[in-house]
């Protein structure tokens, strides 16, 4: 009976979405989770800056990186908080932002009107900045009491310095501190196609579909599309999809996925020992995330091609100094330049590239478990469990007997309740032994030949191309991209009542050939994307245990 | 008409404000005469030296039978691990025999101890620090006229090796850098207390009207979020409270105070987890931060020397310190694990150096040591195996003259939270009792109390 219902309810939605544009063919039914509140992540912050007051600009400061949830920062970001420290950061930064923008010289490009007096307040024009900023950084249009708020800032500000500008600085600080601006806070409407039912306004997913695909605020045309009430129409938000995946911003959303969802802001803190590894410094750090990134887009946006050949493919770009790491020739007096890979050369994928080979090592020495276990959770979405607290490592040490990581790592499986999880990880990350901790091709470790042979699933080879071609051929790599890339949409960890929508997506996705774009569209287009249920009322101790227990629940998806 | 000015200043001539009719706008440094009957000083302003709560952390904890003797009571019995720490050993108590109960908790390695000796409750699951930890709940008592309500520093380059949380979503993340304390502290918004022409910047006014519109916009958006929304983001409004409470003392002239004196700006130097890159800024940030404290700059600090799963380095050397405590084989004749009991002896001379920073600092007829009350802990006892039970713990410092010091306390296996609880206790916390589970505690340890 509770089958039937939920299939009549389903095919209720279905037909009134249908006749709101027309319901996805085969979109099964979703039932959304509550509006999220999201804490800005730090390139969201920096894009908006960006796209609003242009790359001169500039943003200095320390940004607090959320914890991960899910293997995202931008679900982590739905538990984020400010903390007095940040705050004081974010105040530092806003006054910062702030001066720059009303700078003398820049002034003119942002405000376009001009104050009767320079030295005192103009209501005016000071509202017609402050509204049209707003807006941006709001990312709705302002109140008639939010606005006199800022602009009453404002008027204080210029009336006792006697300079109208400062007034407009001083309420732009502010703004760049509101919980408005720092937190992305959804919000939902009742809906009068479904009565009962919520659904987000149309600012709300505006700027889902935003974050989503520029990961950055929307802009004046996405804006106005929520004014006209457009993205409540499945004909409206296709004009919009359409219009963005064609904007050059879907390179910097594509970019935010991958370097999300790949762990590459961890370069930041990347630390390797120099004696052992000379040819590594800060500036190899930012280039080796440059790398993966500059491969991924042009594979995926600019040739969109199959998603699975970034296990394969042997085309990358290459600076100077990670040449001389990857010891291939380079000549060019540009900073990147496309290369490709030799047929007889032990690198294809983004397994073999640098980023991914240094961010899972030790600074001093590479690690199959670390590159194993990166493999299982980034790129197959299957979390591997903490090791037990109690093990003892006698059997391990001995490194006269144990020469290569192999060996060390043959002892260390000798422990049963190590066994289980190295297991799991050990053989995947053995194929990449030919590669130091700095991604270095090395064929012995401490005068004894690198065995690299290993196996994923069953599936047995040598060596990390080889790895790749069992990456390529792995379903868990297309259903890992398809949930993580519509959490990070979403803002929420998947739950069961989300599984039929993913294993739908995926279907859509082969048969869109793998390609990215053609999925971020059928994300951003779906009504799954937009759904949302009333937020609960539950005390918050129950809501947590019960976050817990759907995220424990997912672990076994 | 004539005033006969006292021939002594009397406490409440200056408490009146007031010497021979005149206001007292400039105060008066530290003189014998305004130490009360338990020889606390009494500030020119006629409130007390304040009392300063900091904690100091450092990663892997010690070796087993190499950093202290078994005998408890007066008298510190240091041994070769905590050598450098001999010339404080009246200065400081040692902890041992705590323990760490888990009410069938997992134990998260490098992660379960510390978060029950600093919130009183032991995570359910990986990040997760549901309670705040107890410096956070003392800064909130004692913090209120200080600049900074507290000042977090990490030696280790990574601002997120931090140990102190208001919540899982608002940890106090860490200043890693010299120059970055330095110009946070000292920088071009620091009043210097001993100077005569204070003027209160006129932006600082203009900047609270802006941050009170903040503050009114925030309630308007909170009054549109549910119950539980509002308490996702709770600690953006407590960030805004003391942001504003700050504006507000920097209008004030801060009391001339001798024993501040202001720092020239470090350079720029390396950040990162080579072990003599780690002392080296452990050093340059601690001289800066006894500076802040002495300068009133804040009166809660937290200083991670390094991190729980210690990643600290010797140059060349393939292994991690964490990776060494599990790695690295017993020495068959000396019985321990040589290089990782070498990091180990490191940590503590790191922690001698910050304790003997405060204890140079002179305040009034003391320390600045003796004004303060430093907690120490580690995350775990024997690495090796992940030991939760006897976590090294220390306290450094008289906190004003109520606590006692030189003693080696005996846990007998009570919970670790004991230690906690009786630090906030001393820091004046109305607290009944602290700690979930079996590791609530409601019983200060007398011991150390004076």
């Amino acid at each position: 009976m509770k089958a039937i219902r939920t299939c009549f309810i389903g095919a209720v939605l279905c037909l009134t979405a249908f006749a709101l544009g027309g319901c996805g063919p085969g979109e099964p039914e979703t039932h959304g989770s509550p509006p999220t509140i999201r804490r800005l992540t730090e390139s969201q912050y920096r894009n908006i800056i960006r796209d609003i007051f242009g790359s001169s600009i500039k943003v200095i400061a320390r940004f607090d990186t959320p914890e991960r949830e899910y293997g995202l920062v931008s679900i982590g970001a739905g538990k984020a908080d400010v903390a007095p420290s940040a705050l004081e950061r974010y105040d530092n930064l806003a006054r910062s932002i702030a001066a720059q923008v009303i700078e003398e010289k820049r002034r003119d490009s942002f405000v376009s009107c001009r104050p009767q007096s320079v030295n005192m307040p103009d209501e005016a024009c000071a509202k017609q900045f402050l509204g049209s900023v707003g807006r941006l950084l709001y990312r709705h249009p302002l109140s008639e009491d939010e606005l006199q708020a800022e602009v009453n800032v404002a008027n204080t500000v210029a009336t006792s310095r006697s300079d109208f500008y400062a007034g407009l600085e001083f309420a732009l600080s502010g703004m760049l501190v509101t919980p408005t601006f720092l937190f992305n806070a959804e919000a939902a409407e009742p809906d009068p196609q479904r009565p009962g039912m919520e659904r987000l306004t149309a600012y709300s997913k505006a700027t889902r579909l935003s974050f989503l695909l520029w990961n950055s605020a929307p802009d004046d045309a996405l804006l106005n599309a929520a004014e006209k009430g457009e993205l409540h129409t499945r004909a409206g938000i296709s004009r919009q999809v359409d219009r963005m995946l064609a904007s050059p911003a879907i390179e910097t959303g594509v970019r935010s996925f991958f370097e999300d969802m790949l762990g590459l802001d961890a370069v930041e803190k990347l630390a390797k020992d120099t004696i052992i590894y000379p040819a590594f410094s800060a500036s190899v750090a930012t280039d080796i995330k440059e790398q993966t990134l500059r491969t991924l887009i042009d594979l995926l946006v600019f040739r969109n091609e199959d998603y699975r050949n970034i296990f394969t493919s042997r085309h990358t770009f290459m600076s100077r100094q990670l040449a001389m790491i990857n010891r291939v020739p380079i000549e060019t007096e540009k900073k990147w330049v496309p290369f490709e890979f030799a047929e007889s050369d032990p690198r294809a994928g983004v397994q073999t590239q640098l980023s991914f080979l240094q961010l899972h090592s030790h600074p001093g020495k590479s690690s199959p478990t670390l590159r194993g276990k990166a493999i299982r959770e980034i790129l197959l979405c299957q979390p591997v469990p903490p090791p037990p607290a109690d093990v003892n490592f006698d059997t391990f040490n001995d490194p006269i007997v144990a020469k290569t990581a192999r060996e060390r790592l043959t002892a260390h499986r000798a422990n049963p309740s190590c066994a289980g999880c190295h297991k799991v990880m050990d053989p995947i990350g053995l194929t990449l032994e030919n590669f130091d901790g700095l991604g270095q091709f090395r064929t012995a470790e401490g005068g004894a030949p690198i065995d690299a042979s290993g196996e994923l699933d069953g599936i047995e080879f040598v060596g990390g191309a080889a790895l790749g071609k069992a990456l390529h051929d792995n379903p868990a790599t297309i259903s890992c991209l398809v949930t993580r890339l519509y959490s990070y949409g979403v803002g929420h960890i998947p739950t069961r009542r989300d599984r039929a929508f993913i294993t739908y997506l995926q279907e859509r996705f082969a048969a869109e050939g793998y390609r990215v774009p053609a999925l971020l569209r059928q994300i951003a287009q779906s009504d799954a994307f937009f759904a949302v249920s009333k937020p609960s009322r539950k005390p918050l101790e129950e809501l947590k245990s019960a976050a817990n227990s759907a995220h424990e629940q997912e672990q076994g998806l | 008409m004539t005033f006969l000015i006292p021939s002594k200043p009397t406490r409440r001539s200056i408490l009146r404000g007031t010497l021979g009719g005149a206001a007292v706008s400039v105060a008066l440094p530290f003189l014998d005469c305004f130490l009360d009957s338990r020889g606390a000083a009494i500030a020119a302003t006629g409130a007390p030296v304040p009392v300063r709560f900091g904690t100091w952390f450092w990663g892997l904890g010690q070796t087993p039978g190499r950093a202290i003797s078994n005998k408890m009571g007066a008298g510190i019995e240091f041994l070769d691990e905590c050598k450098a720490l001999i010339p404080h050993r009246d200065q400081l108590n040692y902890f041992s025999n705590f323990n760490t109960p888990l009410d069938g908790k997992s134990s998260l390695v490098h992660f379960t101890g510390w978060v029950a000796a600093r919130t009183g409750e032991a995570p359910g699951h990986d990040r997760d620090v549901r309670l705040p930890t107890l410096d956070v709940l003392i800064g909130d008592h004692v913090g209120a006229n200080s600049r900074f309500r507290s000042i977090d520093i990490s030696c280790t380059g990574n601002p997120k090796d931090t140990y102190s949380f208001r919540s899982a979503g608002a940890p106090n993340t860490a200043e890693v850098s010299p120059i970055a304390l330095y110009t946070r502290v000292f920088g071009s918004e620091f009043v210097d207390p001993n100077k005569g022409d204070f003027k209160p910047d006129p932006n600082i006014m203009l900047r609270q009207s802006v941050l009170s519109a903040v503050s009114e916009k925030s309630k308007k958006f909170v009054s549109s979020l549910g119950a539980e929304d509002k308490a996702r983001i709770d600690q953006y409004f407590t960030s805004i409270r003391q942001l504003e409470e700050r504006l507000a003392l920097q209008l004030k002239k801060p009391p001339p105070n001798e024993a501040c004196s202001v720092p020239i700006a470090p350079g720029e130097g390396p950040i990162g987890t080579e072990v003599g890159v780690v002392q080296s800024n452990h050093k340059l940030m601690t001289d800066l931060l006894v500076l802040a404290v002495a300068c009133n700059q804040t009166r809660m600090f937290n200083m991670a020397y390094s991190d729980s799963t210690s990643s600290l380095r010797m140059p060349g050397n393939t292994q991690t310190h964490h990776n060494i405590t599990h790695e690295e084989p017993t020495d068959p004749k000396l019985g321990y694990q040589v290089q990782s009991s070498r990091f180990a002896t490191w940590s503590m001379e790191a922690f001698a150096y910050f304790v003997d920073a405060f204890s140079k600092m002179r305040e009034g007829d003391g320390s600045l040591l003796d004004n303060t009350l430093i907690f120490a802990n580690s995350d775990t006892s024997y690495a090796r195996i992940h030991l939760n039970d006897n976590i090294p713990m220390m306290t450094a410092g008289k906190a004003g003259g109520r606590i006692k010091t030189g003693i080696h306390v005996d846990g007998g296996g009570n919970p670790i939270t004991r230690v906690g609880f009786t630090a906030m206790q001393v820091m004046g916390l109305p607290l009944e009792s602290w700690g979930t589970g079996s590791l609530r505690t409601s019983k200060a340890i007398s011991e150390i109390i004076a």
